[in-house]
């Protein structure tokens, strides 16, 4: 039964690390951009949520939609004024230029909220259990979980049956190629950016009950890079796979292995994949043609 | 007289006369039945040929005929999935990449793959990094052993900036050098290892007519001052005839033919691949 | 202008090209040498830990900036470098063998990590130096036999020879000594043929392996020796600080040796150096820069990762070649003066460099 228990709580922790993973993921597969501020994305995400829904008395389901767009137009301005100034520039650019926008939007929330971890407020599944059979199972977990399934599923629907997401699949398979049929690259490319950050902002307020919301929520997003690598850096349900992989280990680790390991077992794990396969689990990623 | 100049004597032959290798002077490099495939794509199958020391032998095909394929299986960049490579009589099919170089093997790019942020000399100088035998904690000293050594090198690299006249690009950085240039200074880097055997992928891509004929004066002089073999990729047929030997045609992977330039170019099969018509 | 004449092949190998660089180089050394005579004990400190940072900075920038391998989590190195020399000294072993075995044993992590790392590339490479760090950092904080954990360990000043240089002063000049030293040992390394097969595997390393370049090998040697003067700068580090714990580790040490080497400019040793006295004397800008700012900002903990931010931003998008391209692109301004065209360095634009195969 405690088993049982811990799996749900580990499976809600890992859909949350997948959920990060999918940011990059979109992102890396659209621009080969690797976004380092991805955790800090859902940390915005979930204080920008805070304010609609604690400051402003929204309803839960409004305040997260109007979060969520705001944090999409901010995606999308992000990359439209930053980031795409950088493309073709090398990797290490990126990495180093994400990686500092990490930290703008840390002591930016910082300033912004208060360097004091905050309570989020009531949401529909505060506080309610459902008891499967002696089976304690709290609403917060499974409503990650659920959430989690139901974007996957939306995001599947989205790049394989509406215009638009066949356009960034073409985007992200060969840039050239998709400006010449008409594509505008450029557009679609900020487009995932505020895509990524939608999926970032419901990663963030689903996690938030559990989390709290904390400026330095966004080393969350260091652990979700380990599901990502582990997932390839390639398919979104690999990448999801990958996010439940770490969560349970996490989980398992901290139940049953001396402390500490709790914290690095997502990394041990994905050094483990790097070493056996140096380009992820389920990648495509080959040496450069010569 | 020693034996290896006899041979190379009697093979060097006019552009115009090239006769076919003698069956009974040892090859220099040999590729026997060579296949590689990625992912069910034969890009190479069963390609078999040799290399007389002395010779200048070309590579022609379509795109993606498996010609670069050939040059990065004799780089050890890939792996064959059949086949045997022999060099100077040693198999070189499964040595590491790196002792490729030290052999006496040096190549260029299709694409040019110089080091964009160094000069031309430093450039250069890698080029004799297979000459060099670096130790680590004397060099972090610069002791007046590594110093010496570095004369030398550094004299082993005019020689060549001489033989190519790049003197002038000696101090400047390679990001800022036009196409031309770089293309020399990428053949001077693979003549600084001082090869027995070069590997031109595609020497005169990209290069206007005058540049072309430059490198065809500089591919002979490589031959005959400096002695190196050469096998080079080429798409620009007057080039391929007016200096090589031997010419190997491929096509999707495949020996088409093999031959003197104007065999290769009156084969019937030739001339289907490359006009995709009935040959004549 | 200068113009060089060169009349022999040493000309061109020579730690300095004229007797300009003779001079200013000499009389930074003077400067550097009479600091202390002139400056107050916090400023001669404050000096001293710009001197461990541009150690550090040195290592790293062997490996990001001659190499081309990204290491997100190189204060795991000053890490281990701290932990080791503290230890150490604190079981009686002379500080004299305590603080190369330091760099010694950050050498030996960085072989440990240069092997799985060998086989990867660019982004995971990045992100497994990260995780290395990270597992690091749990192991200083359990591993409390050696590291004490959370509580930290107090680090006596070094002794040499009997004689504890216990006085800001003569901390300064021992890590002059050792900036010189492994300044000297970088710039030698860079202008001999292991320098420049880590300059041809940053730039590509398919044609440096075709010119006989083991890649492996000098991959885990530039590992190696980066973790080793790195290991260098944590143990001088610790001795700045007095005193070390896990929190002084984390990843944001990680963030400012990458930020160094990056502001400071990559690809020379000068950037490191440059980069160092950015890096250490931004506290200071702030701190000045409090006295002017409203209250409400000054006192905000988060401004100095934000400023870091800030700028490191910039310098991506601004000013890709740090502080010391900066320079030398207004040296050549006032050498070719009134000739200098604005295209000078200007890179070629290239779009979207994939590493995919299509």
């Amino acid at each position: 039964m405690e088993l049982l228990q811990l799996l749900v709580g580990g499976v809600a922790q890992g859909c949350v690390y997948g959920l990060i993973a999918l940011g990059f993921v979109l992102i890396y597969k659209a621009t080969e951009m690797v976004n380092f501020a991805q955790g800090d994305l859902m940390m915005l995400g979930s204080f920008v949520a805070l304010t609609f829904i604690g400051t402003m008395g929204m309803n839960y389901w409004l305040g997260l939609l109007v979060a969520a767009l705001a944090m999409a137009v901010f995606g999308y301005l992000l990359d439209a004024i930053v980031l795409r100034r950088i493309i073709g520039q090398p990797q290490f650019a990126v990495v180093i230029l994400t990686i500092s926008i990490g930290f703008l939007f840390r002591s930016a929330a910082g300033f912004i909220w208060g360097h004091e971890t905050q309570n989020f407020p009531e949401t529909p599944f505060t506080n309610r259990v459902i008891d499967a059979g002696g089976v304690i199972l709290s609403l917060e977990h499974l409503s990650i979980i659920a959430g989690t399934l139901i974007l996957a599923g939306l995001l599947y629907l989205f790049f394989n049956f509406t215009r638009l997401g066949n356009a960034m699949q073409a985007a992200s398979q060969n840039q050239l190629a998709a400006y010449y049929m008409g594509v505008p690259v450029k557009h679609i490319n900020s487009l995932i950016w505020a895509l990524s950050a939608i999926v970032a902002t419901i990663a963030g307020v689903l996690f938030a009950p559990v989390s709290l919301v904390d400026p330095s929520n966004g080393f969350y997003g260091i652990k979700a890079f380990a599901a990502a690598v582990i997932g390839g850096f390639g398919s979104l349900i690999g990448t999801v796979l990958g996010g439940l992989i770490i969560g349970v280990s996490e989980t398992m680790a901290a139940r049953y292995l001396p402390p500490g390991f709790k914290e690095i077992v997502a990394y041990l794990i994905m050094l483990g994949v790097l070493i056996v396969r140096p380009h992820g689990l389920f990648s495509t990623l080959q040496r450069k043609k010569v | 007289m020693t034996l290896t100049e006899t041979r190379t004597d009697a093979v060097a032959p006019s552009a115009s006369a090239a006769p076919r290798r003698q069956a009974d002077a040892p090859a220099l490099f040999e590729a026997d039945d060579i296949s590689i495939a990625f992912g069910g794509i034969k890009a190479v199958d069963g390609v078999t040929f040799d290399v007389a020391a002395g010779e200048i032998f070309a590579i022609v095909g379509p795109n993606g005929a498996g010609k670069s394929t050939i040059f990065n299986l004799i780089s050890r960049i890939y792996e064959p999935t059949g086949g045997r490579l022999t060099f100077q009589g040693q198999d070189i099919t499964n040595v590491p990449p790196h002792t490729i170089a030290r052999r006496g093997i040096a190549r260029t790019f299709q694409n040019i793959e110089l080091f964009e942020h160094a000069t031309v000399l430093d450039n250069l100088l890698i080029g004799r990094h297979c000459r060099a035998k670096p130790n680590i904690f004397a060099e972090m000293l610069f002791t007046p052993g590594v110093r010496r050594r570095e004369l030398e090198h550094r004299e082993a690299v005019e020689e060549v900036i001489d033989f190519l006249d790049l003197a002038n690009y000696r101090d400047q950085r390679i990001s800022g050098l036009p196409y031309g240039v770089r293309k020399v200074v990428e053949l001077a880097r693979a003549l600084c290892a001082r090869p027995k055997l070069l590997l031109l992928d595609e020497p005169a891509s990209g290069l206007n007519t005058e540049e072309t004929e430059e490198v065809a004066f500089w591919i002979d002089d490589i031959k005959n001052d400096l002695g190196i073999t050469v096998i080079m990729i080429e798409h620009d047929m007057s080039l391929v005839s007016a200096v090589s030997n031997r010419v190997l045609a491929l096509n999707n992977g495949r020996t088409l033919a093999l031959g003197t330039p104007s065999e290769v170019q009156s084969n019937p099969a030739v001339i289907e691949a490359y006009l995709g018509g009935e040959a004549p | 202008m200068r113009i060089l004449f060169k009349t022999s092949y040493l000309d061109d190998i020579r730690l300095f090209q004229h007797s300009g660089q003779v001079f200013w180089y000499g009389l930074l050394t003077v400067g550097l040498l009479l600091a202390p005579f002139v400056l107050g004990d916090f400023y001669v400190g404050e000096l001293s830990y710009v001197f461990v940072l541009a150690i550090a900075g040195v290592g790293l920038m062997l490996l990001i900036g001659y190499t081309g391998l990204v290491s997100l989590g190189h204060g795991a190195f000053m890490a281990i470098g701290a932990y080791t020399n503290t230890y150490l000294i604190t079981k009686g072993v002379p500080f004299l063998i305590a603080f190369p075995a330091a760099g010694l044993a950050a050498l030996l992590a960085g072989v440990l990590i240069a092997v799985p790392a060998n086989r990867m590339t660019g982004i995971y490479l990045a992100i497994a130096t990260l995780a290395f760090s990270q597992i690091v950092e749990q192991l200083v904080i359990r591993w409390e036999s050696v590291t004490r954990g959370f509580q930290g360990m107090p680090v006596p000043a070094p002794e040499l020879f009997g004689h504890a240089l216990a006085r800001p002063w003569e901390f300064y000049y021992f890590c002059l000594a050792v900036l010189i030293l492994v300044v000297l040992a970088a710039i030698n390394l860079t202008r001999s043929p292991t320098g420049r097969a880590m300059v041809a595997i940053r730039d590509s390393e398919i044609s440096a392996q075709s010119l006989g370049v083991n890649l492996v090998q000098y991959k885990t040697i530039a590992f190696a020796l980066s973790a080793g003067i790195t290991g260098l700068g944590g143990a001088l580090l610790g001795h700045k600080m007095r005193f070390i714990s896990p929190d002084a580790f984390n990843i944001l040490l990680s963030i400012q040796l990458l930020l160094m080497v990056v502001v400071g400019g990559l690809g020379s040793i000068h950037g490191a150096i440059l980069g160092a006295i950015f890096v250490g004397g931004l506290p200071q800008a702030i701190a000045l820069m409090r006295d002017y700012l409203p209250p409400t900002i000054a006192r905000t903990p988060g401004l100095e990762p934000g400023l870091f931010g800030v700028v490191m931003v910039s310098v991506v998008l601004f000013e890709p070649l740090g502080i010391y391209g900066r320079w030398l692109k207004i040296k050549a301004f006032f050498d070719y003066f009134p000739i200098y065209r604005r295209a000078t360095f200007k890179r070629q634009r290239s779009y979207l460099k994939t590493e995919r195969v299509r």
